[in-house]
């Protein structure tokens, strides 16, 4: 696997990465006891959150995708690219454990979170996905108030008092950069939002629970510029509280706000038609985009394939 | 056309007429006109005996029901038809605490089995047998749900209003799981996952979103079972009997209803009787269309604060 020096120069690809944290990278090392190389790909640092081992997933007889190997850290950004029907969503509903809900998916290799096996017989999927919470491709209110979203999660994990729950319905608002344009009408209903307001509104859902992890699954292809726009910088401000993983089409959005990204293709089955996905290149967004290790890698971000 | 366009020509050729927007006489317009005549034919056809049957009720009817009033609402039911004037509220009292009683019995066993067909047991060999009975006793007459409360029940507790809640929930139960399985199956999958990716569990996302979702549906469901078995006479033959004083008691001792009261009255030769045959029609009428009117209005306000 290649390994990148973060301190090292790559002038002309700085300024496609507004968001590039060097700091922050440069911060983790120094806790590092050992000078040890940055080495950011292929060793699996203290900060991992998953570890995925040759995960499989099967819908039915069919093979939706094979050896998945990759570490996830814990306080970045990781995107998940590729063409569709690669297997994006499969992979991130594994990690908690979404894909329980589909009756023909069964899942193989071992998905570890903190070192657990998350398949293991004594793992409950409810008490992960308080943990490992998910935004979801269309926007996906309650049709409740406003409040009611938020207070949902806190409230099913047994916060009565109301008083507690006003305080939690405003923190992941704010969290959500929502809490000014709906502070007057919490009580109405959450539908009437506009689409990339009902985003942010699940969002701020998610975070209510205070979850460690939160996935999303191509969180703004069903919104507009602007209201991308707020999320993608939304994604930034949350980066420091909660460990993000994102399923996205568009390589832009994936270059400007990930940390790591994950390059996924599908290949011809040699026993069926149907393809099945696999991972090509997990390493840092920058070098993904200015100098993959993979030749698919590098048609998929030039444009050239997908 | 020559081969070589003029710019200017083909500007000219897209200029657009008020004539190339006028409609047009086709035989798509005329088919359009007759449809719309046949349509106002269709509302006709409904609403002329809609009209007839509520004008003809209420102008015999009214006249005992407002006879020195409440007379109507509190007396006992005259004995010998012969007698003139009002009393039905015996019945009144009847229908109110049979259909109640009915209701309690049917609506949380319907709703209960609802959630098992719709969300646990769906295309399983139990869910099919299940819902294979269920439609079978939507098929049963009436009368025969009677004799059967009747050889069941009533030969060996004697006659009582609770027969008579037996026979009535027998005929809602069926109609009260068909249509709230139906409203279950049309709230989405994706509000379900938006509650499990908060690690809620089943029962509780069945419980705290499923239901509430569904709720306006769910009760229109129940109102309409319940306007119908509030009209159902055959069944209340064998099992209540038919008293003319009131019978607070629905567990023991003969009881009546307004169905039951209409059909003695109307088949006997004294224009008095007859007369409180047309006045307990026209407070059934009013008893089901205060039920209706409720039920949507209900419906529109839950429905309004989403
Ligand atoms: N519920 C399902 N049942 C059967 N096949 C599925 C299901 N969900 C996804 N697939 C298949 O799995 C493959 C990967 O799908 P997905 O993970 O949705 O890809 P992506 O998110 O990258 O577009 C596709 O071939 C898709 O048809
Ligand atoms: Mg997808």
């Amino acid at each position: 696997m290649a390994i990148e020096h973060p301190t090292s120069q790559i002038g002309s690809l700085v300024s496609p990465f507004p968001h590039s944290k060097e700091d922050h990278v440069d911060a983790d090392i120094s806790v590092d006891v050992t000078s040890a190389p940055a080495s950011v790909d292929g060793q699996a640092p203290a900060a991992t959150v998953f570890e995925l081992q040759g995960l499989e997933v099967h819908y039915g007889p069919f093979r939706a995708v094979r050896d998945v190997d990759m570490h996830i850290r814990k306080n970045e950004i990781t995107a998940f690219i590729g063409p569709s029907g690669c297997g994006k969503t499969t992979v991130l509903r594994c990690l908690n454990r979404m894909n329980d809900v589909i009756p023909t998916a069964r899942v193989g290799g071992r998905v570890l979170y903190h070192g657990i096996d998350l398949y293991g017989p004594e793992v409950s999927a409810t008490e992960l996905r308080r943990r490992v919470g998910m935004v979801f491709q269309r926007p996906n209110p309650f049709p409740k108030s406003i409040y009611d979203n938020v207070a949902f999660g806190p409230k099913v994990n047994g916060v009565r008092s109301k008083s507690d729950l006003d305080d939690i319905v405003e923190k992941s608002l704010r969290g959500a950069a929502l809490w000014d344009e709906v502070k007057t009408r919490l009580k109405s209903s959450a539908l009437g939002m506009s689409g990339g307001q009902q985003q942010r509104l699940c969002i701020a859902r998610a975070i209510a629970v205070e979850p460690e992890v939160i996935l999303m699954d191509e969180p703004c292809s069903a919104l507009d510029p602007i209201a991308t726009a707020r999320i993608e910088d939304l994604m930034q401000e949350m980066k420091d509280t909660y460990t993000l993983i994102i399923v996205t089409h568009n390589m832009q959005q994936a270059a400007r706000v990930s940390d790591r990204t994950a390059f996924f293709t599908t290949e011809v089955n040699p026993e069926s038609d149907r393809r099945t996905g696999t991972l090509v290149e997990f390493a840092r967004t920058r070098k993904i985009f200015s100098n993959p290790a993979d030749e698919r890698t590098e048609q998929y971000v030039t444009g050239r394939f997908g | 056309m020559s081969v070589v366009v003029d710019t200017a020509v083909s500007s000219d050729a897209a200029v657009v007429t008020l004539a190339d927007l006028a409609p047009r006489r086709s035989w798509r317009n005329t088919k359009s006109s007759l449809m719309s005549a046949l349509m106002g034919l269709a509302f006709l056809i409904v609403f002329v005996p809609i009209v007839t049957l509520v004008f003809t009720v209420v102008s015999k009817g009214a006249g005992i029901v407002f006879a020195d009033f409440p007379a109507w609402f509190t007396d006992r039911i005259p004995v010998r038809g012969r007698e003139v004037g009002p009393g039905m509220g015996p019945a009144i009292i009847g229908t109110l605490l049979i259909t109640f009683t009915a209701s309690v019995l049917a609506i949380p066993l319907g709703i209960l089995g609802a959630v098992y067909l719709n969300e646990y047991g769906k295309a399983s060999r139990w869910a099919q047998i299940v819902r294979f009975m269920s439609s079978v006793m939507t098929g049963v007459p009436s009368i025969v749900m009677g004799l059967f409360v009747y050889v069941v029940f009533t030969l060996r507790f004697g006659l009582s209003g609770f027969g008579g809640a037996l026979a009535l929930a027998c005929l809602m139960l069926p109609v009260v799981i068909r249509s709230t399985e139906e409203m279950l199956r049309l709230v989405p999958d994706h509000l379900r996952e938006a509650s499990y990716a908060l690690g809620t569990s089943k029962s509780r996302t069945i419980a705290t979103v499923v239901l509430p979702a569904a709720f306006p549906g769910i009760v229109s469901g129940c109102l309409l079972a319940i306007a119908r078995a509030a009209g159902e006479t055959a069944p209340l033959f064998f099992t209540i009997g038919i008293v003319t004083e009131t019978n607070p008691n629905v567990f023991s001792g003969p009881n009546t209803a307004l169905p039951a009261q209409i059909y003695s009255n109307a088949f006997t030769i004294f224009d008095g009787a007859k007369e409180r045959a047309w006045g307990a029609a026209l407070t059934l009428i009013a008893i089901t269309f205060f039920f209706t009117v409720t039920a949507r209005v209900v419906t529109a306000r839950i429905q309004k604060k989403r």
